[in-house]
């Protein structure tokens, strides 16, 4: 599915990414951790094609395809999506639009119809109830006013929608309750299957307690440190991020 | 894309600069301004005396007026003796024989447009009688106006057939000496539209200058003049989608609006003239007084209007709130690209009590264009009750284009409500790769944008405008971003 192959990538003249490899194959869960500074949210953003990162070594393939060769929304088209960190408030655009011509545009690339404006509607407030969402967040400005869980919940909702066969998900539990938690871990979750990926990006074990891994890797300055399964989510909070550091260094 | 709409300018331009290379056809004045030009235009048209004498007296006030410099825009000093204030229609050898002389570009826009195949002929100022099948539609609709006693005709058969209505309101809304285009408009208007909507008569259809017989060739100082008797209502589409030219590049316009008792106006503009290139060369400069008096009490007048085109657009729709519990309300969209520079906005002066105003302005800038919003609310000292909101946003997309807001309130009657926001927002960089993360290309994320920043206005527009206009400002904003 995606194959990274010691990528080396730069933002604002600091080279933050020193040759980073990773693959990720159909079906799989992969937990990327580490401290803050490390690179997760640049790998997050150089995958999704964000102009403001350099990539300066390496590749990346997905499926199969050389993954720099195609703009950002033909990769999001091909069913790459990246839940983000901060989603950004677009005022004036309704919810419910930007979420039908992102669908719309994934499906025409597929060769699929227009979606039925009915069935788009009785699909989308089904998953909005499975995330707790109150159907009216479809008809108000996109993440216009949202606090910091309704955006989250926003993500997972277009990541529902658009059903992507690999979903990186940055930071997504960052600022969540408990609540929260849950309902984004559940819409993740129902999302598994042989056919996707999923990648989470994250600082903290916790989400893996409700989003069980079938591999966990450390990053530490711009490099995977160390790989290993859930059991090292475990061993990290209890270590501290401090340990993989040393380790590395010795 | 933004080599597509270059190309599509540069044909635009290419066909501009054709048109003035013209022959001086025999039917035509020669360029310059005294009495005897305007003479000579009332005489070609068979105006009696007292409209002959009119344009003379406005004449003579133009000469003692200076143009107005205070505007935010800047252009080289117009040359007035270069102009010729009458041409004939040009002679159909002049003209592309068929729409396969027409660039294809062009085309492809009108296309884009989604304009109808025989309209597409008389844009592009094609000479065969493609333009006839119109003619069917124009004949049931003319029908069914007389049945219901509405007027509408070209402001020169007015003048024949209506002497009375014209002579009593021409000039009464917008005064000859009321500025300096209008008085230049007043001597040597070519032609335009005349509406009379009679009492008790709401207006079986909305009036369109598209389907307006003689439309083709209303010249460039156009004069429009709307009267509602009391108790009517009517709504009029002025100007179309599709990108017009013109071989003059100085358009004065003046419209009035003359609403009475209980009678309701609602006047939408889809302004789309030539904008110039992208050095800002050959546009045209539109000069428009456009003013709308609420004479009769609980009357209404709205303006909405979409404004992409021409190089300098000076345009403030204004309202008279004479009558008491009268209403004005303007809606307005003006979108500047490249070099293009537009210092539009309102009036709303309040005379009547309980008078009401909206005033709700959505401009949007890219490229290098700079745009102002002006407005003005007056609430006269005998307007008890008067009030005004007015919402004023501006929406930047890159770096190098400006939006100025001037907005000025004499409020002279102390129970006067006047409130006013203004919002300038930009298009982000962050906004529009998160639109493209989600497999929506810049272009469209533009429009989307765009399109949720305007639909304040573009739902006062008739539906079938509406769309249309929609489908224009992404044309107009193609390769604004990139």
């Amino acid at each position: 599915m995606l194959e990274i192959k010691n990528l080396k990538a730069r933002v604002a003249g600091n080279d933050i990414l020193h040759g980073l490899s990773l693959a990720v194959n159909a079906g799989e869960v992969h937990a990327i951790m580490g401290p803050n500074g490390s690179g997760k949210s640049t790998l997050a953003q150089v995958i999704a094609g964000h102009e403001d990162y350099e990539v300066t070594h390496g590749s990346v393939t997905f499926k199969g395809q050389n993954l720099f060769d195609l703009e950002p929304e033909e990769r999001a088209r091909e069913g790459l999506f990246l839940g983000f960190q901060y989603p950004v408030e677009i005022p004036g655009v309704n919810n419910a639009y930007l979420l039908k011509t992102a669908l719309n545009a994934r499906r025409a690339h597929q060769g699929l119809d227009e979606i039925d404006a009915f069935e788009f509607l009785k699909t989308a407030r089904e998953k909005m109830a499975a995330l707790g969402m109150d159907p009216k967040f479809l008809n108000r400005g996109v993440n216009e006013g949202f606090s910091g869980g309704e955006k989250k919940r926003n993500e997972i909702l277009q990541m529902a929608m658009l059903e992507p066969e690999l979903a990186i998900l940055d930071e997504t539990d960052s600022g969540l309750d408990i609540d929260a938690l849950k309902a984004v871990a559940q819409g993740v979750n129902a999302l598994r299957s042989p056919d996707r990926a999923i990648v989470l990006v994250t600082h903290y074990q916790r989400l893996l307690d409700y989003i069980e891994p079938d591999f966990v890797h450390v990053l530490s300055e711009g490099r995977i440190a160390r790989s290993g399964d859930k059991t090292l989510a475990h061993e990290l909070e209890e270590k501290g991020y401090d340990w993989i550091r040393e380790a590395a260094n010795a | 894309m933004a080599t597509e709409s270059e190309q599509l300018e540069s044909l635009v331009n290419r066909r501009y600069e054709h048109g003035f290379v013209t022959d001086i056809a025999t039917d035509s004045l020669p360029p310059g301004l005294d009495e005897n030009v305007v003479r000579a235009i009332s005489a070609r048209k068979n105006e009696p005396e007292w409209l002959l004498e009119w344009r003379l007296q406005a004449y003579r006030q133009w000469l003692e007026m200076d143009e107005p410099e205070w505007a935010h825009v800047h252009y080289p000093k117009i040359d007035y003796d270069a102009i010729s204030y009458y041409s004939a229609p040009k002679s159909d050898e002049d003209r592309p024989k068929s729409l396969d002389e027409v660039d294809p570009k062009l085309l492809e826009t009108y296309d884009k447009l989604g304009i109808p195949l025989h309209e597409r002929a008389r844009l592009a100022g094609v000479a065969v009688d493609a333009v006839f099948d119109s003619v069917s539609v124009t004949t049931t609709f003319k029908e069914k106006l007389s049945e219901a006693g509405v007027i509408f005709c070209s402001f020169s058969e007015a003048v024949q057939d209506h002497p009375d209505l014209v002579r009593k309101y021409l000039g009464s809304v917008v005064p000859r000496r009321d500025n300096f285009f209008a008085a230049l408009n007043s001597a040597v208007f070519s032609d335009g539209s005349f509406v009379y909507i009679p009492k008790g008569v709401r207006c079986p259809m909305e009036l369109s200058t598209y389907f307006r017989i003689n439309a083709a060739n209303t010249g460039q100082f156009e004069r429009t003049l709307v009267v509602a008797d009391e108790g009517s209502y009517v709504s009029y589409l002025e100007g179309c989608t599709a990108p017009m030219r013109d071989e003059n590049q100085l358009h004065a316009a003046v419209v009035e609006l003359v609403a009475l008792d209980d009678a309701e106006i609602k006047y939408s503009t889809v302004q789309n003239w030539y904008p110039g290139d992208e050095q800002g060369r050959g546009g045209i400069y539109n000069f428009v007084t456009k003013r709308g008096d609420c004479r009769g009490a609980n009357s209404k007048i709205s303006w909405t209007q979409v404004e992409t085109g021409s190089a300098i657009t000076w345009k403030y729709p204004s309202c008279l709130l004479r009558g008491e519990n009268s209403v004005g309300e303007f809606y307005s969209v003006a979108v500047t690209n490249n070099l293009q520079q537009a210092d539009t906005g309102t009036k709303m002066i309040h005379i009547g009590r309980n008078t009401r105003s909206t005033i709700v302005s959505k401009g949007i800038s890219a490229g290098r264009a700079q745009q102002s919003y002006r407005g003005l609310v007056r609430v006269m000292p005998q307007a008890a009750g008067a009030r005004n909101h007015t919402q004023c946003d501006s929406l930047l997309i890159g770096k190098d284009c400006g939006a100025h807001t001037f907005p000025y309130m004499e409020i002279k009657h102390p129970s006067a409500k006047v409130e006013h926001e203004a919002t300038t927002s930009k298009i982000s960089a962050n906004q529009l790769f998160y639109c493209r993360q989600r497999g929506i290309s810049e272009e469209d994320a533009v429009n989307m944008i765009v399109n949720g920043f305007c639909k304040e206005v573009f739902k006062e527009l008739p539906m079938e405008f509406a769309v249309e206009a929609q489908a224009l400002l992404n044309v107009s904003l193609e390769g604004a971003v990139g």
